[in-house]
This record gives C-alpha cells, sequence and structure tokens, in this order.
C-alpha cells in the first residue's frame, strides 16, 4: 500500500526481472486511496489521471492535423537552402511552379508584413533574404494540392536555390575566438571586493583549472511543427498552431501579414509534446502557413516532415566552459571563474534570456563566495538555438557538478562529501551570486533522506568491491542536488489570465492562457476549479488554448504552467464562488462564512442543497456566473544591467542518485538503478509530478548519454536528422531500478495549493548518471585521473576518457 | 484485364482502394483517405512507432515463428508510415480505433492498463505504443503474462519523450491483471478467405501516380504480388527493371524521404517458397521473404549466441516488415544479418528464370551497395548449416543506444579449436568497410596458431591490414579500429572466461552482482 498519508501515490518503484532484492513495489496506479479521497472531496492533491487520458489511448485526442480538413485546403512546404552559408543570388521559381501539383510559389519579397519571426530581437527572418545563414534555412514556400506534393517541389531547392557560398563557421569554440557573438559578453560577478575573486583562487590551498564540452539536445516532440491558417471573413486569419505560445503566434502573424493583433486568432488545443521547442520557433510555420493562406485566400497547411523539422529549427544550446577553482583542504570552493560559451546558431532567439538563466544555475545549490561567470553567445551557421526544457539552467549547473567533482578526486574524497559541504546555508552563506537569499532552502534534507534511503554508503563500498576484481566491467555511483529557480527571469512575463464559466446547469469551462502539451496543465487546472467550486471533475472542462478568449498570455514555459494559471483560474473560481456565497447567504438568510462548497453539495448552515441548484437559482436571480481571473507572480525583480535582483518566486530542490556499469572495452553503459527525492512542494496531483520527474530524468539522461548532435565538418549539414540517427532513449535504456518519491513538504511561499513547478528541475537529476559514468570511467584508472569526458558520453566519448585514465595523464 | 483493387479488411469490412499511387503508404491512405487520425505520423521512417499498427493475416499452416498467432490468424505489429498500401492486398488492418469496439466500446484492458497507470502525458505515442502492447497482449493470452525485460525489448520500436517509459512498463505489466477481453478472429478470416477466394493467382495493381507526371501526363506504375516462386521468377524474367519489394523498411523511406521513383514493384512477401523457414539435420534453410523477427527467432533457435542480436536487430516493428531477405540482398555495409550469416558460413539461394544456383554470402558483397545479384535473378533463400559442436559463436553489436539503433559496428564469429589451437576461423566485421567483410589478415593471424593472449594480439594488430573505416555520425574511424580490436580481446575472454569469472557484458550482470541490492 501507498506510503504517503497523502492520497495518491507519492512514490513509484520499477523493477526488472533478474534483480533480486527489489520487490516489485509500490507503483502509480489508480488507486483505493485515491478513490477513497476524492469520495472525501479531495480534488487537489490527488492522482487523478491526464485529462485526456482517455483519449490519447484510444487515439481520439485531436493534434492540429487530426482536424477535418477545409473543402480547398492547400498544403505548403519550405524549400530549404541546401548551403550553410552564403549570399542569395536567385531562386529559379518557375522551375519550382513547374512541379506537379504546385499552386504558388512564395519568396521573401512576397511577405505582406515584416519578413521577421525573431521573439526578441528582429534578426530572424522567415525566409532568407540576401544572405543564407544555415544549411536548411528556408528559403521558400510552395503552396500545392498535396502535402507530398508540396514536399516533392519543395525538395528541388537544391536546384532551384543559387548561392555563392561562403566558408561556414560550426564550431562554437571558433565562433568565440573569430570574435561571433549575437550580444555583448554577460557577466555575473559576486565579488567582496574588486579582484577577490581571482585573488580568492590565487590564496587557496588547491587550484584546478579546466575544461568542459556539453553537448546541444533536438526537442523530439513526437508530433512535429505545424500549423493550419484558415482565412475568415473581413481580413481575418484562424490559425490552429502546435504552439507553447499563442500570443507570440498571434503577434508574429500579425506582424508578417502587415495586420494588428485582433485579426489573427490563434487556438492550440493539445500539443504532441513542445520541451520547449514550440515556445518561439513555432512562429516560423505559423507565419508561413498564413501568408500563404492569406495570398491565395484558401486554407493551408504547413506540416513539416520530421527531418525538416531538425533541419531548420534549433534545440538546446550546446555549451563550451573554461574554469578555474580555489578550495580548501575539505573541498570548499573559495573563489571559481567560469566563462560559458553558449552555441546560439545563427540569431538571437532567445538566447539572451537562456545565457541568463545558466549564469543564475551555476551555482545549483552551492554558496560561492567569490565568484565570476561570464557568458559568451557564439554565433554559428547553425539552426537557431531556442528554449528546450530547463532552459539553459541545466547546462549552468552542470559544470559546477563537474567542477566539484573534480575538487572531490583532486583530494580524494566522495563527491558527495564535497557537495554537501559546500551547500547554501540557512541565515548564512545563503545568497546566491545574483544577490537573491535563498529563503527555503531544504537540500541537505533532501540529501541525507536520499543517502539513507538509497544505501548510499554501503552501495559505495559495493561498488568499490565490485570495481577491484572486475577488470573489464566498472561501476560508477554519484549522487547530484538539484536547486532550481522558479519564475520567468523577465518579470513581466510572470502574469497569467483566466476564464471560468459555470453554466446553468452547474458545469464549469475552463480557459486560461496556459497551453497544454502532456504535462498535465488542464488536468491541474481542473482540478484547482474543482476544488474552488467543491465540483467533480466531471463538471469541469478546460478547452483549447486561444488567444480571442485570455489575451496578452505568456508562453507556457519556465515551469510556470499550473503556478500561473492556476492561480488565475483560482482567481476566477473564487470570484463565481464568492457571488454563489452572497447569493446563498442571502437567499437562505445566514452567515457566509458557514457556506461550504464540497462534493457538489453547498452546506448553507444546517441545510444542503447540490451545486447545480444553487447555480440554478443564482442564474434566476440573474447573478453573473462567470468570471475572469488574472495573477501575478509576487516579490519578483531583475536588473538585467546589473544581474541583480530577485528573478524567482522560490526554488524547487531535489537529488538523485544513480549507479551505472560501463564497458571498458566498447565504452558502452548501462543505467543500473536511480533513485529520486523531489521536491513538488505540495503536489496538486503527485501522480503527474512523479510522471514529469521521471519523464524529465529520462529525457535529460538522453542528453547527457547518447543523444549526439553531428553536423558535417564542411558543409554544415545537419547530419543526425532524424530517429535513426538521432537517438533519444528507448524503453531498455531507463534504469532498471527506479524508485521515485516525492519530498512532501509545502511550498514557503503561497503559491497554488503550496505546490512547486514540477517541469524544468528533474533535468538536472540526470547530472547523476554523467557523474556516475565518470566516477566508473575514474575508476578504470585507479582514482587518480580526472576523466576527460565530455557530454553526451556516448560509447566514443567514454572509450576516449578511458583511454586516457587509463594512459595515466592528459589526453593526448 | 479489370482493374484490380487492394482489397483488404478493415473495421468489420472489406474495403476496396483503387486509385492511389502504388506507394501509399497504409499511413497515408488512414489519415488522408479514410480520416482515420488515430494512427500518428511521428517519423515517416519506421523509427518512432508512433504509427504503430496491426496488420493480420490467414495464418500458415506451420506455427509461426514470430507472428502472434489468434485462432487461424497470423498478427504483426508494423510501422503503416512506410508499409505501402498494395501490400496489404488480402490482409487484415487493425488500428488504435479498433481496440474499444474489441472490448464492446469499453477501454480495452491495453487502454485501460494505460490510463491507470498515467502513462500517456503528451498522447502523440500513445497509439502506437497500445497497438505494440496489443500484440503483446494477444501473444499471451492464457499464458504466463511476459516479464519486464520482455515488455521492454517488444517495446523497443516505440519512442516516447515524455514518461520516462516506466509507468508504461507497469501499465504492460497491468493489462494482463484486467479482466480479460477476448479476440474473435473468425469475422476476420472470414473476410480473409473471400477476398483470397476472389483474388487471381497473382495479384496485381495499377495505378497512376500524380507526383510522376511529365507534362501533365501522370506515370502509372504497377505492384505485383505473385504467390509462387515460378510466378516471382517469371516477373522478374519479364522485367528485370522492376524493383524487388521485401518489407519496404528501406525502400519506404526511398519513396518518403527521398522522393525515389521507384517504378514498379514485385512484391516477394506472398511468395509461399520465398516465406519458408525449413529446419534439416544440416541445418536452417530460411526464405529471403521470412520476416526479421521470425528470421532471427529460427536463427537464434539454432545459433543462442544470436540472440542479443536478434533483439537488437530494429524494433518490433521492423523485425515483423522487413525480411531478412532485403537485409542481406540490400547490400548495406551495416547490415546487421550478413555478419553473423558470414561468420556461420550461410549460402545464398539465387534463382534467374527456372534456374537456381549458391553462393557463399562471403562472394555476394563487390562494393558499396553493390552485390553480385544479377539483373532479372532474386534472392530466393538463405542456408545456415548447423555449426560444428567444437565451434564457438559470438555475434557483438556496438550502437550509440542499445536498441533500435543502427550498428558503430558489428562482429560475428566462429572459432573452432583443437587441442588449444585455432583449427579455423572466421570474423565477420560490420560497418568496417564499404561491404560487410571478413577480416581476413586477422583470421590468418589466428588459425593454427595457439588460442592465448599473444595470438589475440597479433589479430587485434592485424585488423590494421584488413580494414581502413570510415569517420561519419556514428564513431570516428579511431573509434572503430579501437573497438574492433577490443571485440577481438571480448572474444578471447569470452571463449576461455569460466563462468564464475567476473562478469563481461554490461546488460548481462547477474542479479547477485547489483550493488547494495535493499
Amino acid at each position: 500500500m501507498n506510503e504517503q498519508s497523502r492520497p495518491g501515490s507519492a512514490t513509484s518503484r520499477a523493477t526488472k526481472p533478474g534483480l533480486a532484492g527489489f520487490a516489485a513495489g509500490v507503483r502509480v496506479a489508480w488507486s483505493e486511496a485515491d478513490e477513497a479521497a476524492l469520495a472525501a472531496g479531495s480534488r487537489v492533491g490527488v492522482g487523478v489521471p491526464h485529462e485526456s487520458a482517455h483519449l490519447h489511448v484510444s487515439g481520439a485526442a485531436a493534434y492540429v492535423d487530426d482536424v477535418p480538413e477545409r473543402a480547398g485546403t492547400l498544403h505548403a512546404a519550405l524549400g530549404l537552402s541546401p548551403v550553410a552559408a552564403g549570399t542569395l543570388l536567385g531562386i529559379d521559381t518557375a522551375l519550382l511552379r513547374a512541379q506537379p501539383g504546385v499552386v504558388d510559389v512564395i519568396i521573401a519579397s512576397d511577405i505582406p508584413g515584416a519578413n521577421e519571426c525573431g521573439p526578441v530581437v528582429h534578426d530572424d527572418p522567415i525566409l532568407a533574404e540576401g544572405a543564407v545563414r544555415y544549411l536548411g534555412q528556408p528559403v521558400f514556400i510552395v503552396v500545392a494540392t498535396a502535402r507530398d506534393l508540396a514536399r516533392r517541389a519543395a525538395a528541388k531547392a537544391r536546384d532551384a536555390v543559387r548561392v555563392e557560398p561562403a566558408e561556414p563557421v560550426l564550431d562554437p569554440r571558433a565562433a568565440h575566438e573569430a570574435g561571433r557573438h549575437l550580444r555583448a559578453p554577460m557577466e555575473l560577478v559576486r565579488e567582496s571586493e574588486p579582484g577577490a575573486c581571482r585573488r580568492a583562487i590565487a590564496a587557496a590551498p588547491h587550484r584546478l583549472a579546466g575544461r568542459f564540452s556539453l553537448g546541444g539536445q533536438e526537442q523530439f516532440y513526437l508530433e512535429g511543427q505545424i500549423t493550419y491558417a484558415i482565412p475568415t471573413e473581413n481580413d481575418g486569419m484562424h490559425v490552429l498552431c502546435s504552439t507553447q505560445h499563442p500570443s507570440e503566434m498571434q503577434h508574429l502573424v500579425a506582424h508578417a501579414l502587415g495586420w494588428r493583433s485582433h485579426q489573427v486568432l490563434v487556438e492550440c488545443r493539445r500539443m504532441g509534446g513542445g520541451f520547449g521547442g514550440k515556445e518561439s520557433q513555432s512562429g516560423l510555420f505559423a507565419c508561413a502557413a498564413s501568408i500563404a493562406a492569406s495570398r491565395l485566400g484558401r486554407p493551408v497547411k504547413l506540416r513539416l516532415d520530421r527531418d525538416d523539422d531538425f533541419l531548420i529549427t534549433g534545440r538546446r544550446h550546446g555549451f563550451e566552459y573554461d574554469y578555474e577553482v580555489g578550495f580548501d583542504d575539505n573541498g570548499r570552493i573559495a573563489g571559481l571563474v567560469i566563462t560559458m560559451i553558449a552555441n546560439a546558431g545563427h540569431s538571437t532567439d532567445l538566447s539572451m534570456a537562456v545565457l541568463t538563466r545558466a549564469l543564475c544555475h551555476a551555482d545549483n545549490a552551492y554558496f560561492l563566495p567569490e565568484v565570476a561567470l561570464t557568458g559568451h553567445l557564439a554565433r554559428t551557421d547553425t539552426q537557431s538555438n531556442t528554449a528546450f526544457r530547463g532552459f539553459g539552467g541545466p547546462q549552468g549547473a552542470l559544470v559546477t557538478e563537474i567542477i566539484l567533482d573534480s575538487i572531490a578526486r583532486r583530494l580524494g574524497r566522495d563527491a558527495l562529501e564535497i557537495r554537501c559541504a559546500n551547500f547554501y546555508g540557512r541565515g548564512a552563506r545563503d545568497v546566491t551570486p545574483y544577490g537573491q537569499t535563498v529563503e527555503d532552502n531544504v537540500i541537505a534534507e533532501i540529501v541525507e533522506q536520499l543517502v539513507r534511503s538509497s544505501a548510499y554508503h554501503e552501495r559505495r563500498a559495493a561498488v568499490a568491491a565490485f570495481n577491484a576484481t572486475s577488470p573489464v566491467l566498472k561501476k560508477g555511483l554519484a549522487l547530484t542536488p538539484v536547486k532550481f529557480g522558479i519564475s520567468f527571469n523577465v518579470p513581466h512575463l510572470n502574469q497569467a489570465g483566466a476564464l471560468v464559466h459555470v453554466y446553468a446547469d452547474g458545469s464549469a469551462l475552463v480557459n486560461h492562457g496556459g497551453t497544454e502539451m502532456g504535462q498535465g496543465l488542464n488536468t491541474k487546472v481542473a482540478q484547482v476549479v474543482a476544488d474552488a467550486l467543491g465540483i467533480g471533475f466531471d463538471q469541469v472542462r478546460c478547452t483549447a488554448t486561444d488567444t480571442s478568449k485570455v489575451a496578452n498570455t505568456s508562453a507556457t514555459a519556465a515551469s510556470t504552467g499550473a503556478d500561473l494559471n492556476g492561480m488565475a483560474a483560482l482567481d476566477a473560481a473564487l470570484a463565481i464562488r464568492g457571488r454563489l456565497a452572497a447569493f446563498a447567504a442571502e437567499r437562505f438568510e445566514t452567515g457566509i462564512e458557514s457556506i461550504r462548497f464540497s462534493n457538489g453539495l453547498v452546506r448553507i448552515g444546517g441545510t444542503s442543497i447540490s451545486f447545480a441548484d444553487l447555480v440554478r437559482m443564482a442564474y434566476e436571480a440573474r447573478v453573473q456566473l462567470w468570471s475572469d481571473g488574472f495573477y501575478a507572480t509576487p516579490k519578483i525583480n531583475w536588473s538585467p544591467q546589473t544581474m541583480r535582483g530577485r528573478p524567482f518566486y522560490y526554488f524547487a530542490y531535489g537529488a538523485a542518485v544513480s549507479e551505472v556499469v560501463i564497458d571498458t572495452l566498447s565504452g558502452e553503459f548501462t543505467a543500473l538503478r536511480t533513485d529520486i527525492l523531489h521536491d513538488a512542494g505540495r503536489s496538486l496531483n503527485p501522480a503527474i509530478d512523479i510522471g514529469q520527474i521521471e519523464g524529465g530524468f529520462v529525457q535529460s539522461m538522453g542528453w547527457l548519454t547518447s543523444e549526439e548532435l553531428v553536423w558535417h565538418p564542411k558543409t554544415g549539414m545537419l547530419l543526425t536528422h532524424a530517429p535513426s540517427t538521432y537517438k533519444i532513449p528507448t524503453a531498455n535504456d531507463v534504469p532498471a531500478v527506479l524508485n521515485t518519491t516525492l519530498f512532501d513538504s509545502p511550498n514557503r511561499e503561497p503559491s497554488i495549493h503550496r505546490s512547486k513547478a514540477v517541469g524544468e528541475p528533474p533535468m538536472l537529476l540526470a547530472f547523476s548518471v554523467l557523474l556516475a559514468i565518470r566516477d566508473a570511467i575514474s575508476a578504470a584508472g585507479g582514482h587518480r585521473v580526472d576523466p576527460p569526458l565530455r557530454a553526451p558520453a556516448t560509447p566514443e566519448a567514454i572509450l576516449d576518457a578511458l583511454d586516457v585514465v587509463r594512459a595515466g595523464g592528459d589526453a593526448p | 484485364m479489370t482493374q484490380q483493387k487492394i482489397r483488404f479488411h478493415f473495421r468489420g469490412g472489406i474495403v476496396a482502394v483503387g486509385d492511389l499511387a502504388i506507394t501509399t503508404t497504409v499511413l497515408g491512405w488512414l489519415r488522408e483517405s479514410a480520416g482515420q487520425c488515430g494512427t500518428k505520423e511521428g517519423c515517416a521512417e519506421g523509427d518512432c512507432g508512433a504509427c504503430t499498427v496491426i496488420v493480420a493475416e490467414l495464418a500458415e499452416a506451420a506455427p509461426p515463428a514470430g507472428a502472434v498467432r489468434v485462432g487461424g490468424l497470423d498478427l504483426r505489429p508494423v510501422n503503416a508510415c512506410i508499409r505501402f498500401l498494395p501490400t496489404l492486398h488480402g490482409k487484415a488492418l487493425l488500428t488504435v480505433e479498433d481496440l474499444r469496439p474489441l472490448a464492446g466500446g469499453a477501454l480495452h484492458p491495453v487502454q485501460q492498463a494505460l490510463v491507470d497507470c498515467h502513462a500517456s502525458q503528451c498522447g502523440f505515442c500513445t497509439p502506437g505504443f497500445a497497438m505494440s502492447l496489443l500484440a503483446l497482449y494477444l501473444d499471451h493470452q492464457g499464458a504466463t503474462p511476459p516479464n519486464r525485460q520482455a515488455i521492454a525489448d517488444r517495446l523497443a520500436g516505440n519512442l516516447c519523450r515524455c514518461t520516462g517509459y516506466r509507468p508504461i512498463l507497469d501499465a504492460a505489466e497491468r493489462m494482463f491483471t484486467l479482466p480479460p477481453v477476448a479476440f474473435d478472429a473468425a469475422p476476420v478470416e472470414a473476410s480473409l478467405r473471400r477476398i483470397a477466394a476472389e483474388t487471381p493467382p497473382a495479384f496485381s495493381y495499377e495505378a497512376a501516380d500524380p507526383a510522376l507526371a511529365a507534362d501533365g501526363v501522370p506515370r502509372f506504375n504497377r505492384f505485383h504480388a505473385p504467390r509462387t516462386a515460378e510466378r516471382l521468377a517469371a516477373l522478374c524474367a519479364e522485367k528485370p527493371a522492376a524493383r524487388i519489394l521485401g518489407g519496404a523498411t528501406d525502400i519506404g523511406l526511398w519513396v518518403n524521404k527521398q522522393f525515389r521513383d521507384v517504378g514498379d514493384l514485385i512484391s516477394v512477401n506472398d511468395v509461399a517458397e520465398l516465406r519458408a523457414i525449413e529446419a534439416t539435420p544440416e541445418g536452417l534453410t530460411v526464405g529471403a521473404a521470412v520476416p526479421l523477427e521470425d528470421a532471427w527467432n529460427a536463427l537464434a533457435a539454432l545459433v543462442p549466441e544470436c540472440r542479443e542480436m536478434a533483439l537488437r536487430f530494429a524494433g518490433p516493428p521492423v523485425r515483423h516488415a522487413g525480411t531478412m531477405g532485403g537485409n542481406v540482398a540490400n547490400g548495406s555495409p551495416i547490415g546487421d544479418a550478413p555478419p553473423v550469416l558470414m561468420a556461420l558460413g550461410a549460402t545464398l539461394v539465387l534463382q534467374q528464370g527456372g534456374t537456381i544456383r549458391r553462393l557463399p554470402i562471403d562472394a555476394f558483397y563487390l562494393d558499396y551497395m553493390k552485390t553480385a545479384r544479377a539483373p532479372g535473378e532474386f534472392l530466393r533463400a538463405i542456408e545456415i548449416p548447423r555449426p560444428d559442436p567444437a565451434t564457438r559463436f559470438r555475434a557483438y553489436k556496438i550502437s550509440k543506444r542499445h536498441d533500435c539503433d543502427i550498428s558503430t559496428l558489428s562482429l560475428g564469429a566462429a572459432v573452432t579449436l583443437r587441442d588449444g589451437a585455432v583449427r579455423d576461423v572466421r570474423l565477420a566485421f560490420g560497418g568496417m568497410a564499404a561491404t560487410v567483410r571478413r577480416a581476413a589478415a586477422a583470421e590468418a593471424a589466428l588459425r593454427g596458431q595457439p588460442w592465448n593472449e599473444v595470438t589475440i594480439a597479433a589479430a587485434m594488430n592485424a585488423l590494421g591490414a584488413d580494414f581502413t573505416p570510415l569517420t561519419d555520425l556514428r564513431a570516428s574511424a579511431d573509434y572503430r579500429m579501437r573497438v574492433a580490436r577490443n571485440l577481438l580481446r571480448r572474444l578471447h575472454l569470452e571463449l576461455t572466461a569460466s563462468a564464475a569469472g567476473p562478469a563481461l557484458r554490461t546488460r548481462a550482470v547477474p542479479s547477485g552482482m547489483m550493488a547494495g541490492a535493499a
């Protein structure tokens, strides 16, 4: 039975056969405890299934491409630049128009408004104009009678696009050294006095300097980018788009068409995954489809083929790091200097915010007394890198974990000791480099609990014993912590709106500005509304996100979906409940404070009536039964000039222990076991939160191990542009034993029901896998040599590092 | 001749489809013509499994070596995105929308378990998982449910980017605990018998392809599905330019991704002789059109050391569609069957008209994607001799991801020892040259020599004379050479190690060796 007292299973265990000693354990499945809690009236804190689960499993959940097409619908495809850099000399549109089924060909000069889809900085053309900036950049739009015909015509780009080629710059270090930057460097420095950081390093008993290289990551949402644009009356456009940011799509489409925002309606019922890849970069496709639809006066659908999706859109920024650290005999950091070079690709996109978050997460869970961080945005002739779950946070935090691991090896100590020695304190050593005091620090408790529950120390000894007698296989073990700041780094984005309608039959319809990409946002918001009105889930329905309902929404990003939209929906629901209560108090001549809404009933003094009955009476008494709701996150502020402020409302915490085994002949690795303890505050839905934690962990493990991006060194062609060549984890890559537990503790801040955001922080949990691999490699050299392991730790990367540690020294 | 239509069982009845290009995919038909959008496109190359559907056909007499047998039907999960619609003729198609009707309108146990275990997040991969799970469910009716490892192996062809898989694996266990729902094969069988009775001996389908129109005049391509080797031989002789189609797991990509004009197609999938597996005292004869799943199962029964390679060869939907003959005849340097077959000393049976010739597989590969197959000639079968009891065999595959990945390099090795010396050895590498081929110099360094570390070191060194591998997206040339050499070291270690010695494979760590089992 459930180990937690709260309803819903807060612990999951998964086992594979052949792993004796691990009980089948508690699984996250709909349980009697959930049933009981629901019957008792609980609506939040319950592990209700995803609101669309029954549709997902039936093939009845409609994604954009599943919406029946209007008569006369045309299909668009994009013609891509066949070279990575150069001057665009011309486009043979006659050749393209002569292809079977082609109705129209659109080039940059045909765009009625701005040829621009950059979300922040206007350096992102919809179609290449003048120059081409990466191999795969859209150069023209083909519109044809069928999708296959459009794609075939677009593939003629190789013959139709004439470019004077230039030598592409693909490597971020080379770009950095050549001075190719998209923006001025960002500096986040906190020193007791100018120059103190360097002096602290110089004066420290021990010093280390090093480099680390970290690859990018493709979102690999299962549903590729898609927009279906339908012209409507009076110069309007109804845009069905798989996007995390309908308002941004609305602005971009209006801009591209030279229209006002009120002419464009963007709608998104659900996405087949987003992960950040549909935050800004759905824009190009929304614009292209809308331009074609507007020009032809017919509905136009643009659904990308997977290879084109890889070739056109950007992904998680790969980072290069140089660092220097000074530390004492206990491994406590005295001074830390890190230079980060982010591979931004050809345009700015969201890179400034990504780099800001990277800099703000370099501390992870550690107090850095003297610290100087510099970030560069290297401009390479590749896809423009963008948001990806974690948004720079993982890139910032990982390098510090690598550094602490190296410190431990230098001192001959267990890395866990070094991590604990550097944790933020309470009341002292508790101010982040950007000046925010860490007020809700629970990292020590989490780590302490996890060390016990995972038998860390016993297993450390067992790993050493195994390695002593195993020449070919080596095991590794690592525990890594998570502290992740929650809120958009840009304060004004931290706002949300919602609409709640209560119909006269007592059913409720909820609309909010957040988008559903699988994370269960609509489920959580429905829970919040059901809880506020005291009604069942069958009485609450969430509708598609729609820019004509809630205006000026923020992207569903930065893990803030439930925090912001849950609060806005609660605001709306409470307004309605307040009116109903006031009406009931008056009608039944009782005190408003005695009125309770629970389980479909309204208790009024000594009597009780159904919610539906009260609603009908209120309707007849002309009480407003719908309301808007609004929320703006309090307390936050940020100065991008000084890189100081309180960018985060609160922090989410967690930790993971992973054990791996590597094959020293081939460099292959296998994840054996991972134990996770993660802080989702007082969870709104433990089942959904565990799903986010484990899903994020596995996704991040893929990033750090098997998901390798390879560009052709000469042509700049992305060679890993499909699942045949870009390898995300499969069911057999998940640790054979995966124990996930929620650290059940209310948010210190009054967030929605004291829950915490859970989308992105778990990305840091998979650091434990990479660090465990490092530990295993280190074991092959008797722990004398720091493994020069790059990420992703592919078999080749592992074997390269093994060869260095076995040779006993530096890389050749 | 009247125009034949593609007829198959779908949603409880027989549908007849005409006028669609012969390379129309099952997925394209479902979504664009039939308005059935439950099945999703994730990659259109058979690598993500979002489009997984089940294709059923009338069971042949012998028990299936790989298909799911229900009543008189053989069911196989396949990728709809690379399956050409004409190959459905005479078969039945089941998609995610069929699940609830199977359960009388309620959620089928496969679906209910997915809901109960929170196994869908964005839901886009879910229909494909549901269909792979349905195949697993039907495969274990009235039998012991599969264990967790077996479940994961059956899901290796389905990618999920949201859940981290744990809840899906849980659902696969849970579905067997829910009240069972039976699958009534009889109406489907009746449909398929009716279609078979009404189909002439050689199904042939012709349609215009709008994509291949020249000056507004559409091109007609023809799809042939002969049922006998004799008819196949005649067709190949008549149309030497026509392309022989196996499971389309590669040719499907030529169409979807490269827009290649594949011309007329001759499908070998209904040719009875090419679908047969024959086990004899001398060994195994695998018909060229035997699905990979069945072929590998048979091979692993003969040579158990093939089992890991069998499981790691693509994913189940590709193994059920693709054929071992296709993997061999395709000529790719990174095919996983050829190194194994070469090490086992397999012989290829090639047929041209009425003439049959036998060729050792070693002699089949001439150059990159070039083989000794003559125009109009087709691969009929693969003969695999039963290994000498004194011969030890190993198959190694190295890839970035354990499952469903293309090999960085692979090795099939057969070593025969006598009195501590190497009497004979066959080392066939994939991914090391323009073709799969044997490491002649390394073999020579071993043959007749004592089986010890000195000899192995010499063989490792000799690989430098055998191969000059390439650098590509999978690995550098240097990595390939280092690991090729290390695989010889592993071969030596494994063939000399005692069972009680230290473990040598990461995936085979015995349970007792797990640290800190709590």
